[in-house]
């Protein structure tokens, strides 16, 4: 029986010639990363292990980003916490307000994760990059305590669902798009414990912006991963962005697959997943109601990119966003806040009427920069509308594309580009 | 090792935003994440929870952020045992990492009501319902996962096993 492509990456890393699904294995780790939220209770952990230094300091990544800016005092002091143990570690990868980002947005960016790569993070949406063709999975904060000073985790070795994907999007339409259809269609426990392998002809047509968004809401069909094959695409990428080797592994033509699903991105439409579950999803041309909102959130970890922003930029330009909208834009990180600077961007959001917020996760998970009172609806491009996830247990988040938010800000109800 | 309490049940999906939304993130002081334990699903359940009792769920527990506070929270509430039909991953592995007995049993999940006393023998997957006077069995780990456990969660085992001294 041949193996997956996550399977061949473990078994890699485990110093395996072959793995099985279901298999118990100690693998290596190419990159261990936490935030303000996770590492501070991995530091905790960390001071109770028989050792004094992280197992590489190079290879180890600390990301002020869920409450940095510090959002209050307790936040400034597990801020604080975190720089203290990278400076102590002599941690290579720590980076500090004015160079950060949302995490998963920098690591690929800096050229910290290239293709082949085993990662683990302290927040579950480290799933992000396997849009590189690395291994990349969320764990909590004493398994990334154990891999600071060891470098390792133990993993389940899962099977897989794979998708085959064929032609191309339609217009307003994109990979956020796409991974929501898949989660309305699974359901958010409908890859619990599995991968989720991206194949076909269509990936071809996938922008590396694409298959980060894709990626990265694996989770939220409850999978361990999602990975997409190197292609040209990946390569560019990774050429662009990193100097390190990075290794090439493809899925064996006899892979076992729990499920395989055909899905031509041409059969896609926007999507909106409407209340409190990610698999709550409706195109947006089934909503017959009109659904007002108070608010809408472009950015993110999984569409906090220059390209997502270039798609809102494109929709917005010259008009004004809806009379009693508030409109947050959070580029990612600081290089893309510059790109979107000097495309003449940031100035087309503000004189619509939004307002561009430094890099942070902030609203993301009801942290701070935008949360919502009682009763309010929120449009956003992020990956949670869990109840009370931005704020009030009794407020609302749709979850949907940079193109569907856009549109909603313009008209002041969920809509698609189409409706302008 | 055994277990006995009174149970909370849940539904299908517990997220761990509510079982510890992230406005109380901002520490990581478990007896302060314990007090707001499951506040945006159950209002009353820290003040209702004793020592010992069992959370009960259908499929999914534990979905979403990867958050430990989230079994950091339930452990020091004093919940004794979650069990669910299915857990998510990162909440499962999170568990067993600190040391809060998680079991899966769609079993008695199918069967199990609030408010019932509950026993689980965790050397055996055995769990009683003693309030019903019936009983079900829950999951064995596999062997490794055990080893984890009996060691007293993730880190006793990696210091014996890994970082010996």
């Amino acid at each position: 029986m041949g193996m997956t492509m996550t399977q061949k990456i473990l078994a890699a890393h485990a110093g395996c010639d072959s793995v099985k699904a279901g298999d118990l294995i100690m693998a290596d780790l190419d990159m261990v990363l936490g935030n303000d939220i996770t590492a501070p209770v991995a530091i905790d952990v960390f001071k109770k292990l028989n050792t004094e230094s992280v197992f590489d300091k190079d290879k180890v990544a600390l990301v002020p980003d869920h409450f940095a800016p510090n959002k209050d005092i307790k936040a400034a002091e597990q801020c604080k916490k975190m720089r203290l143990f990278a400076h102590d570690k002599d941690v290579t990868n720590y980076f500090e307000v004015g160079e950060m980002g949302v995490e998963h947005a920098l690591l690929p960016e800096k050229g910290l994760v290239v293709a082949g790569d085993a990662v683990i993070g302290a927040d579950s949406h480290t799933c992000t990059y396997g849009a590189l063709g690395a291994f990349s999975t969320g764990v909590g904060s004493t398994d990334m305590a154990v891999a600071m000073a060891t470098g390792k985790a133990w993993f389940k070795v899962p099977s897989a669902l794979k998708f085959n994907l064929s032609g191309a999007f339609r217009k307003g339409v994109s990979g956020k798009d796409l991974i929501l259809h898949i989660i309305g269609m699974i359901g958010v426990d409908g890859a619990l414990y599995k991968s989720m392998e991206f194949t076909g002809e269509g990936i071809a047509n996938l922008t590396i912006d694409d298959r980060f968004t894709i990626a990265n809401m694996a989770i939220e069909a409850g999978g361990k991963n999602g990975i997409f094959p190197v292609d040209a695409v990946t390569e560019e990428y990774l050429k662009a962005h990193s100097d390190r080797p990075y290794k090439v592994y493809t899925a064996d033509a006899d892979a076992d697959y729990d499920e395989v699903y055909e899905i031509n991105l041409a059969d896609i439409k926007p999507t909106v997943a409407f209340p409190h579950l990610p698999e709550n999803t409706k195109t947006v041309d089934e909503i017959t109601e009109p659904i007002t909102i108070d608010q809408v959130v472009i950015g993110s970890c999984t569409n906090g990119r220059f390209s997502d922003f270039k798609k809102a930029a494109d929709i917005m330009r010259g008009k004004k966003v809806a009379k009693g909208v508030r409109v947050l834009i959070i580029p990612a990180t600081q290089k893309i806040y510059l790109d979107c600077m000097e495309a003449g961007y940031l100035r087309e959001f503000v004189e619509a009427g939004a307002t561009v917020s430094a890099p942070t996760c902030g609203p993301c998970l009801g942290g701070h920069m935008g949360i919502l009172a009682a009763g309010e609806r929120c449009v956003s491009t992020t990956n949670r509308n869990f109840v009370g996830r931005m704020g009030h247990v009794d407020s609302e988040v749709y979850l949907a594309s940079p193109e569907v938010a856009a549109a909603s800000a313009l008209l002041g109800r969920i809509a698609s580009v189409d409706e302008l | 090792m055994k277990a006995k309490g009174k149970v909370f049940r849940y539904g299908d999906n517990v997220d761990t935003d509510v079982i510890i939304p992230a406005r109380y993130l901002n520490t990581s002081d478990p007896m302060e994440l314990a007090k707001y334990c499951m506040c945006d699903i159950d209002q009353d359940f820290v003040k209702q929870v004793q020592e010992g009792d069992i959370i009960v769920a259908d499929a999914n527990f534990g979905c979403g952020s990867s958050r430990e506070h989230a079994p950091l929270a339930i452990k020091t509430a004093g919940v004794s045992c979650v069990i669910a039909a299915s857990f998510a991953r990162i909440f499962y592995r999170n568990s067993i990492n600190i040391g809060l007995p998680i079991l899966e049993s769609p079993e008695a999940v199918a069967n199990i009501e609030a408010g019932d006393e509950v026993e689980v023998d965790f050397d055996t997957g055995a769990i009683t319902n003693v309030t019903k006077g019936q009983s079900y069995q829950g999951q064995a780990f596999p062997p490794f996962m055990q080893e984890i456990i009996s060691a007293g969660g993730l880190v006793p085992y990696i210091n014996e096993n890994l970082l010996e001294k």
